[in-house]
């Protein structure tokens, strides 16, 4: 389970579908939403894949890349944003162990939340990147494809989050976390 | 139990209003996908009759010059995306996988019904798009053209693509875990009918490939609504890219239209030939085959894009490979049929049909996979021809012959032979007078997409559009023999046809729960010719001693006849 976010136009939609109890009705089948979501990611990974490789296609094209006349990037604070976002995997790690080792569920919230804080944390520093760029979303081709690789990922975090705080209520030993889990990955 | 338990005197008809609300029935959504695609269908046909009557005389002279781009391209994105895909997967595939594989609904309900409820309006809002303009580009939409035509419709038609792409997505996770996790414990994936595998190589598709249109579709509306350049060559985009997206979406398309009919006709065939299912596993293997295949030729489309010449030749040889588990399905049933006792009923008459139409589509399939064909017939009426032979000739074929094999099932009531009869001949004949000609056309070096054209193309057209208005004319006979049959048509039994595969065990229309209890398998899907068989279709089957409804008689296995099953594989 990698490389994985959400589109912002389906992933919320899909997300919660297999998030919440959708077999009603049919309470004696065994549960397939983590299998669901499995199936989920895959297809949603493909989105990932695919813009990724047309980013690929976009820069063997150009002759010269980045486009003469684009600002340098700077690399210092998104690098540590990036350490923050990365770091947050693990935390997210330790609340599922929490409470599959420990059955913790005061530990697993905790952990949770700092989790959803380090995430927050990243998309502060990124906007305040974004407003000391000094190139815009329709500059040149390297513009748009560098606002767009990196805006995908983080616009569905802000997506996710609401979901995320629903199942930080409903934590409880019995559920599994893996699904948020992956999710984040 | 070989006898039957007390007949349902009382069927439980599914009350009118269900169709209209959310329901999480799976056998309701399939009627609902079903009959809102066909509704797509006949505006589709009334755009492609616009278009045809344009055609019929080699001036521009019955519809502006962009009205006429506005009608193919809404024709064909109608028709793929409201028509064939939401009837074949959606409507097809909800009503039989879970009664096909004995469970009881599919594996996420509500998220079946919203993958439906997203269709209705989407199509709606494309329809709308007719007010401001709709998108004008054709169906492929390639920029820079989508970039400057028609800016709203072309919004429009944007934000309709993703719609129906996540419902795709939607449906297609159902469909793979409801195959996966939902069959009864006595089915093993080698017990499952030819449907379930098709509709499962499907999903495959529609999981991997749609959302790298919608990749394409977002980059897409950003050129056109923010104004950035990814497919804008103006600033420094490569519109080429954008191709590589759509097609890679867009072959498989075709598999994901063409695939269900497949299962389809791999159900209805020896059913009606009253044979088993000649190389079960070589029907379901090359579903999976074509599957994988069908996601690595996508280039062909753009062999005159200056696609490089060892791309070109690996597109080539991969779409020519695809050949081989096609022909494999043909091969497999003109075996299945050979030497049947054929019963010539509407569905086998479509079934047939499909076979010999799709042959002639596969086979200008192979010829364009060929770079220095297609370079000749590129964007000429020769692929307009093919691409029809394919999705009409298949696939819509294929839908008929199941409309006609399964109504018994989804309604409770038989439709009529006779005008089922006369709707096949005018759809045959008025398919072939229509699209056989355009090979020609094609050949003679007649453009596709363009609304007048050299006068010598004039009697060939002229032929084509005659054949399109009986295609019209067509759809009344089903039309009205649907209706008529559906209000007040003879009951069907729960067998009508002597079929074998779970479905034809419950009652017609199937109970809310579908299975009284849950089916245990006594016998193969194809097994016509075993003493079981016999047994499940004649004997012990009420429908025979005309007696409508009864229920399953399948419910109890022959505990001998089980471990035969197994032995049999
Ligand atoms: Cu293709």
């Amino acid at each position: 389970m990698q490389g994985s976010s959400v589109n912002p136009s389906q992933g919320e939609l899909n997300y919660s579908a297999t998030a919440t109890p959708a077999a009603d009705h049919h309470s004696e089948h065994p549960d397939l939403r983590l299998f669901g979501f499995i199936v989920f990611l895959v297809s949603e990974s493909m989105l990932f894949l695919g813009l990724f490789v047309a980013y690929f296609a976009f820069r063997v094209v150009t002759p010269l890349w980045p486009p003469a006349g684009t600002p340098e990037l700077e690399l210092i604070l998104p690098g540590i944003n990036t350490i923050i976002l990365l770091s947050s995997s693990f935390v997210i790690h330790r609340a599922d162990t929490a409470i599959k080792e420990k059955g913790d569920v005061k530990a697993a919230r905790g952990w949770f939340l700092v989790t959803m804080a380090m995430g927050a944390t990243f998309l502060v520093g990124q906007v305040y990147e974004y407003q000391h760029l000094g190139f815009g979303l329709t500059t040149n081709l390297f513009a748009s494809t560098f606002l767009c690789a990196d805006g995908f990922p983080w616009s569905s975090c802000i997506c996710g989050a609401p979901v995320d705080v629903r199942c930080v209520m409903a934590i409880s030993p019995t559920r599994s976390l893996f699904p948020n889990q992956s999710f984040w990955h | 139990m070989t006898q039957a338990p007390a007949l349902h005197s009382e069927v439980e008809v599914t009350p009118w209003r269900e169709y209209f609300s959310f329901s999480t029935d799976h056998k309701v959504i399939g009627i609902q996908y079903l009959v809102t695609s066909f509704v797509f269908y006949l505006i589709g046909g009334v755009l492609a009759e616009l278009v045809r009557t344009e055609l019929a005389t080699p001036q521009s002279d019955f519809v502006p010059r962009e009205t006429y781009n506005e009608l193919f391209t809404m024709h064909a994105t109608i028709m793929i995306f409201l028509w064939i895909i939401p009837s074949l997967t959606g409507g097809f595939g909800n009503f039989l996988v879970p009664l096909m594989i004995g469970a009881r609904d599919m594996a996420f309900p509500k998220l079946n019904a919203i993958a439906f409820w997203l269709i209705p309006p989407t199509g709606l809002l494309l329809l709308l798009s007719f007010f401001v303009g709709p998108a004008s580009a054709g169906w492929t939409s390639y920029p820079p053209l989508s970039l400057i035509t028609n800016k709203a419709g072309e919004a429009i038609w944007i934000a309709g693509v993703i719609l129906l792409g996540t419902s795709s997505i939607m449906a297609g996770l159902n469909f793979l875990v409801t195959i996966l996790k939902m069959r009864i414990p006595s089915m093993s994936l080698n017990q499952m009918p030819l449907f379930c595998w098709a509709m499962m190589a499907t999903s495959a598709l529609q999981l991997i490939a749609t959302p790298v249109l919608t990749g394409a579709m977002v980059l897409l509306g950003f050129d056109l609504l923010v104004g950035t350049a990814f497919f804008n060559p103006t600033g420094g985009g490569d519109p080429i890219v954008y191709q590589h997206m759509f097609w890679f979406y867009s072959h498989p398309a075709v598999y994901i239209m063409i695939l269900p009919a497949f299962g389809l006709i791999s159900e209805i065939l020896p059913v009606h030939a009253r044979k088993p299912i000649f190389g079960y596993q070589a029907i379901a293997y090359s579903s999976i085959a074509i599957s994988f295949l069908g996601l690595i030729v996508w280039a062909h489309h753009m062999f005159t894009s200056g696609t490089p010449d060892w791309l070109r030749m690996f597109f080539m040889i991969a779409t020519m490979v695809i050949a081989v588990p096609t022909g494999i399905k043909v091969f497999s049933w003109v075996a299945t049929v050979w030497g049947g006792k054929l019963n010539l009923c509407s569905a086998m008459l479509f079934g047939m049909a499909f076979v010999s139409m799709f042959v002639i589509g596969g086979l200008s399939g192979v010829m364009v996979a060929s770079v220095p064909f297609d370079i000749h017939v590129h964007d000429t009426y020769f692929v307009v021809a093919h691409l029809h032979y394919v999705l009409f000739g298949g696939s819509v074929f294929g839908i008929y012959a199941g409309l006609y094999h399964w109504f018994p099932k989804m309604t409770g009531r038989m439709l009529n032979e006779f005008w089922g009869k006369v709707h096949f001949v005018l759809t045959f004949v008025g398919f072939n007078l229509c699209f056989l000609p355009m090979h020609v056309l094609g050949l003679q070096g007649m453009n596709r997409r363009i609304a007048e054209y050299d006068p010598k193309f004039a009697t060939l057209n002229m032929v084509c559009t005659i054949g399109s208005y009986i295609l019209a004319v067509s759809t009344l006979p089903f039309l009205i023999n649907a209706i008529w049959s559906w209000l007040g048509g003879p009951q069907a039994s729960a067998n009508p046809w002597r079929g074998l595969t779970l479905e034809w065990t419950t009652p017609s229309p199937p109970p809310v729960e579908n299975f009284e209890v849950e089916p245990v398998l006594l016998i193969g899907p194809y097994d016509y010719g075993r003493p079981e068989a016999l047994v499940m279709t004649s004997a012990a089957n009420p429908s025979l001693m005309g007696k409508p409804n009864s229920k399953a008689e399948t419910v109890q296995p022959l505990p001998s006849r089980e471990a035969e099953d197994k032995e049999g594989g």
